[in-house]
């Protein structure tokens, strides 16, 4: 069996005994079946659980990849006495922390949406949206709290620093982007501004959810064009490979600090 | 033909009738006589007579029906197909279709045009009057004549199906009329006045046409309980008709919902503007309209509800704003309207304006968002309500903004904005938001 895989296989089992990752998962449930329940089978539900998707998962990716990094230090000095390329061992720690994350994102929405929703053709669509789009979110910022975790030693400060970062993905990012779009309000900014949300995950992913509701019909001449580049397999495969790279940049950086690395 | 006898006796008894109560006492009786003598000498000059069409029978046309019918005759067509085209109603007669006949005008002109006074029009199928890009091809076109009456008929494809230009005082109701437009430039509209009085439009039901119901310089035209809907561009389309009222009207999923223009002292009362959702769509769209009334009508899941332009002096009152994205888009040229008693719930946004002044006067509406007390008991709020939010005046400033539409930094910003205002228009304000949703 490749190194990788074992180690990822091992990972894997330790995060699915861990507390946290149970407790994540029914939170999610819960939550979504409250929307369900009490808000009924509704466009509103689907907007919380947008708000759910961009708020809270790349903050608890974040969180449990820097918590986990950091709590299975020894462990991983431990494999680096061993003959195991360092590649194979990162990617498998990583892979042994995305993988149930992402499962459990996946069972806590899916289960409450398949007892509740009213299915139809285009709610599936929307619904597999969400899915990629929450899968895609955990995949970037566990790898983001890599990242953050190999190049600090010390915990506070890792802490810190991804605290921030999901700080300014989430918050600081769309002021600076309101600012630029009032700086330049005297050039149409409609293309300007879909380059814009590219170099933020999250609302990347907000405005591919929101094309997918009917209150992209608010939206006005600015949706429009939206519409037609993300409606576009040109806008289909920017979109999707802007998600691969997001997930990419931060796992070969992380890769790359963790082979040159000084334990 | 005894049933037809009974209604030549019927209408005979009517003139003679009217005669007697002549007001001019001194004419009467040699009016009376007079009448008599031409009884006698013929009795078909003065009653009206009726002519049937009928493939078999002697008239085998509509148009040959007319040339043969007199003023106040009645024309009856049986149930069937007519391909005829430009028939041309010169005279005043009734035409009485049974079992509903089709007149097909195959695609080529006009189908019907009245140039009389007092023709009436009933039960008939009337389809496909022909495209055509320099003429205003109709299913029933009506010109300089008045007193018209067109009921209970289908209009089935046509470019218009019932167009009026300079005619007064007709009654338009209890039509069907089915379009099936597929391009603006390509499709005429349902029901289409220019330049007409007194005008009755009631009970129609229209789709699949360009603009619905269309007025141009109309006068005291009433537009009441017709249906509107799935029409490519408005569901009810008015510039420079003054002093006209809509009532009881739905307008529901057209193109770019309905719009009024360039009037004053309009009376919009008890009209549903319904679902006309869409990146470019309003429920009602006012410019310039002046000195008017909108009141109790109900707007639901449109895009924009009421979007006003340069309309200034308008009272708005006792609407219900539901579930639309902006409720009210009020723009900085629209002065001294007075937006009162409404109900706002569960729009997206409340309402947007362009400008940090505000010359309308909000007063006792109910907003589902306030979050205010009523320490006094008197039903209303205590606290004034800022109806408009700092993102959606944003957004009026700046319309890419939009990109950040629900997003975490939007909601933080809208909340501290909604503690503190400092950038949303301060004037804009409802001094006595009610506390409860009131029905009346």
């Amino acid at each position: 069996m490749n190194t990788s895989a074992q180690i990822g296989k091992y990972e894997f089992f330790n995060i699915i005994r861990n507390r946290w990752i149970i407790f994540y998962t029914i939170l999610l449930l819960i939550f979504t079946d409250l929307l369900f329940r009490f808000g009924g089978d509704n466009p509103k539900v689907f907007i919380s659980l947008m708000n759910v998707v961009l708020i809270l998962i790349p903050l608890l990716s974040i969180m449990f990849g820097i918590i986990s990094f950091y709590n299975s230090r020894e462990f991983i000095e431990l494999l680096l006495a061993q003959p195991i390329d360092r590649k194979r061992l990162y990617l498998g720690i990583y892979a042994g922390i995305v993988i149930p994350l992402s499962l459990s994102f996946v069972i806590g929405v899916s289960i409450p949406f398949i007892i509740h929703a009213d299915w139809n053709f285009d709610k599936f669509w929307s619904f597999l949206v969400l899915l990629i789009t929450g899968i895609c979110l955990t995949f970037i910022f566990v790898a983001i709290s890599y990242l953050v975790a190999v190049k600090n030693e010390e915990k506070v400060k890792g802490f810190g620093i991804a605290l921030l970062l999901w700080f300014f993905f989430t918050l600081i990012f769309d002021g600076i982007l309101l600012l630029i779009l009032f700086m330049l309000d005297e050039y149409p900014l409609e293309k300007f501004s879909i380059i814009l949300t590219l170099f933020n995950p999250i609302d990347l992913a907000r405005v591919l959810l929101l094309l997918r509701l009917d209150i992209a019909a608010l939206m006005g001449y600015t949706g429009a064009v939206f519409h037609k580049f993300f409606g576009s397999f040109m806008g289909f495969t920017v979109s999707g490979s802007t998600l691969l790279l997001w997930i990419s940049i931060p796992i070969f950086w992380g890769l790359k600090s963790f082979t040159q690395k000084d334990f | 033909m005894k049933r037809f006898k009974n209604i030549i006796e019927i209408n005979l008894f009517k003139i003679t009738g009217r005669l007697f109560w002549s007001p001019d006492k001194e004419k009467k009786s040699i009016i009376f006589i007079y009448l008599l003598f031409g009884i006698m000498l013929s009795s078909t000059s003065l009653t009206a007579k009726d002519v049937i069409v009928g493939k078999s029978g002697e008239v085998q046309s509509i148009q040959e029906a007319i040339r043969m019918a007199e003023t106040g005759d009645r024309i009856f067509i049986p149930g069937g197909l007519y391909q005829e085209r430009n028939i041309i109603i010169d005279k005043t007669v009734t035409i009485w279709g049974e079992d509903r006949p089709v007149i097909d005008g195959e695609n080529q002109s006009s189908v019907f045009i009245i140039k009389a006074n007092g023709v009436i029009i009933r039960g008939l199928v009337i389809k496909n009057a022909g495209v055509s890009y320099i003429e205003d091809n109709a299913g029933l076109l009506i010109e300089d004549a008045r007193d018209c009456v067109i009921e209970n008929n289908d209009f089935i494809n046509n470019f218009f199906a019932i167009y009026l230009s300079k005619s007064s005082y007709c009654t338009i109701s209890n039509n069907r009329i089915q379009g099936n437009a597929t391009r603006e430039s390509s499709s005429g509209n349902g029901i289409h006045l220019w330049y007409c009085k007194n005008i009755t439009v009631e009970k129609n039901y229209i789709s699949g046409h360009r603009d619905g119901i269309y007025f141009e310089f109309v006068q005291n035209g009433l537009i009441r309980d017709n249906q509107s809907e799935q029409n490519l561009r408005y569901g009810l389309h008015f510039m420079f008709s003054d002093s006209c009222k809509y009532t009881s009207n739905t307008f529901k999923k057209n193109g770019v919902g309905v719009a009024v223009m360039y009037t004053n002292r309009v009376e919009m009362t008890h009209n549903t503007f319904e679902n006309n959702w869409g990146s470019a769509s309003f429920g009602l769209l006012l410019k310039e309209i002046r000195d008017s009334l909108i009141r109790g009508n109900i707007f639901y899941k449109n895009s924009t509800a009421l979007y006003s332009e340069a309309s200034n002096r308008n009272r708005i009152e006792k609407n219900v704003f539901t579930q639309n994205g902006w409720a009210l888009r009020l723009m900085a040229n629209s002065m001294d309207n007075q937006i009162v008693h409404n109900i706002f719930e569960g729009n997206s946004f409340d309402v947007a304006t362009n400008s940090r002044q505000n010359f309308n006067q909000f007063n006792e509406n109910y907003w589902s968002n306030y979050q205010g007390y009523d320490l006094d008991g008197d039903g209303l709020g205590d606290v004034p309500y800022h109806p408009v939010k700092l993102f959606s005046f944003l957004v009026q400033k700046n319309p890419p903004g939009i990109v950040l539409l629900k997003s975490f930094f939007i909601q933080m910003l809208d909340m501290a904005e909604n503690i503190l205002p400092v950038i949303t228009p301060e004037t804009l304000v409802d001094k006595n938001p009610r506390m409860v949703r009131h029905y009346d």
